[in-house]
This record gives C-alpha cells, sequence and structure tokens, in this order.
C-alpha cells in the first residue's frame, strides 16, 4: 500500500448510514465495485468483505444495539495493494479483552462471538480504539 | 424428491436429506433465519435424520451464519442424527479452519463422499 492512499491511483471514500442492514450491504457493494476496479483479486476482496461485514454487523448490533437511529460511520482509503478502514458507532464501546476465545474447547459449540477473531485472522492490522467503538483495520494484499 | 425453496434446494436421496444452499453470499440477518428455519423444518419429525450441506454456491458467508450451522448441528445431534457439509471453497475453508469449526463439523470434498460417508 502506498504512503498516500487515496492519491490519483488509490481510492478513497466515506459513508455515515443508518443502523440498517440494507445500508451496510449497500456500504459493502460499493467496497466490493472499488476493490475490483482496482484489480483486487478474489480472495483479497473475500477477506476485506469478510472483515467489514463482521465490523458492520457488530456496529449495528453490539454497538449500536439495532436502533435505526443510530449511526455508523466509515472511512476507507487504499489502492492497488492494501487498504485503510475506519467503522465508528455510536455505541459506550467494549473491551476486547472481554471476549471469550471462540476457538476454545469450551467456546467451539457456542453460537455466536466469532466476529472480531475472524477479522483479527483476515485482516494484516486491526485496532479496537478505546473506549471500543472504534474499528480501525489495514489490509496489505499479500504480494504475488 | 425434489423442491425449491428460498434458500434450500433439497433433494431427498433415499432418506438421506441433501440441502443445497442457494445463495452466493450467507450474510444479511434475515437470509440466515430463512436459512435456519428451513434446516430446522427438514429434520422436523425425523428420527435420527442424515444430512448433507452443499456449499457449492455459497461464495461468503458470516459468522452469523456459522452460528446457524452449529445451532443446526446441536439439533441433529440431539436427534441422533449426522450432518455433513460438503463442496465448501478454498476461502470459505479457511473460515471454518481459523474458527477451529473443522473440529465439530465433518467436511467431505464432494457432496458425493457426503452421502456415502452416511450410508
Amino acid at each position: 500500500m502506498s504512503d498516500l492512499p487515496g492519491s490519483d491511483t488509490g481510492f478513497r471514500d466515506n459513508w455515515g448510514i443508518a443502523s440498517a442492514r440494507d445500508e451496510i450491504e449497500s456500504v459493502l457493494q460499493q467496497v466490493m465495485a472499488l476493490l475490483g476496479g482496482h484489480g483486487w483479486d478474489e480472495t483479497s476482496i473475500f477477506a476485506v468483505r469478510l472483515a467489514m461485514e463482521e465490523g458492520l454487523s457488530n456496529a449495528m448490533r453490539h454497538g449500536n444495539c439495532d436502533d435505526p437511529n443510530r449511526r455508523i460511520q466509515v472511512e476507507l482509503s487504499g489502492d492497488h495493494d492494501g487498504l485503510r478502514a475506519i467503522i465508528m458507532d455510536e455505541g459506550p464501546g467494549y473491551d476486547p479483552q472481554s471476549v471469550p476465545d471462540p476457538t476454545a474447547d469450551e467456546n467451539l459449540t457456542v453460537a455466536s462471538g466469532r466476529g472480531l477473531a475472524l477479522i483479527r485472522a483476515f485482516m494484516t492490522e486491526v485496532t479496537v480504539v478505546e473506549p471500543g467503538n472504534r474499528l480501525e483495520i489495514r489490509y496489505a494484499r499479500p504480494a504475488t | 424428491m425434489s423442491n425449491n425453496a428460498a434458500m434450500l434446494q433439497i433433494n431427498d436421496h433415499d432418506g438421506l436429506i441433501e440441502a443445497r444452499l442457494m445463495m452466493d453470499a450467507i450474510v444479511d440477518e434475515a437470509n440466515i433465519q430463512s436459512m435456519d428455519r428451513e434446516l430446522k423444518s427438514i429434520i422436523d419429525g425425523r428420527e435420527q435424520p442424515m444430512v448433507v450441506i452443499n456449499f457449492g454456491n455459497v461464495r461468503h458467508l458470516s459468522s452469523s451464519a456459522l452460528g446457524t450451522l452449529i445451532s443446526f448441528n446441536s439439533a441433529v445431534q440431539d436427534r441422533d442424527g449426522q450432518l455433513r457439509l460438503a463442496e465448501i471453497n478454498e476461502t470459505i475453508l479457511e473460515v471454518f479452519k481459523i474458527t477451529k469449526l473443522d473440529r465439530i463439523f465433518v467436511i467431505e470434498e464432494t457432496a458425493q463422499d457426503a452421502r456415502a460417508s452416511l450410508r
């Protein structure tokens, strides 16, 4: 990823959306189109879609408690080589250390709690900024 | 026997049920709830259900979809049945491995392999 995402060869966009599934899907579709337009491969697009899907769903469900009047802010910048994204909700935040490890034997059959683990697995760098309602992700595409 | 539903295409192979997921992305909460209902309906009233879920069409799925599959696996096991997952592409398989769900699901490469493993 270049030092100047959003430059002439890059992309930069932001959205302010309601906590609603159709608005999340609209953002995801626009992001996928952006990445596809910059020559991203299917595997990298999969990783970003998964991470943003989980981040946005967490913001809607856990951050904003499914309240459609609460907003989610999304910022995205990147280029052919990678991207950075920020997802912010209007909730009080949470301590990511308090989320149980979903891969622990005792949690394998628990139906929820895998979102953050998937984001961390697929993204290059993940930060939950205190108080925990701002997620920052960075993804560097693997060298081909 | 075959019938079409919104999320699943169900085929009954002499009592062995193959449920083919028809969406390429299982991320929408409404779709996941539909999938949950349709999956549960295919084991309603069945003892020792044998079920194969075919992922051949699926390119994206969310953690919420994984949760539904975990609940369905438990429901099948509660009825002394068996569940197999099949035709999962490499990227989706990576999701199962990262979450270590490949330890609780039996995953076969092809639907044919999955059906054979239940005979």
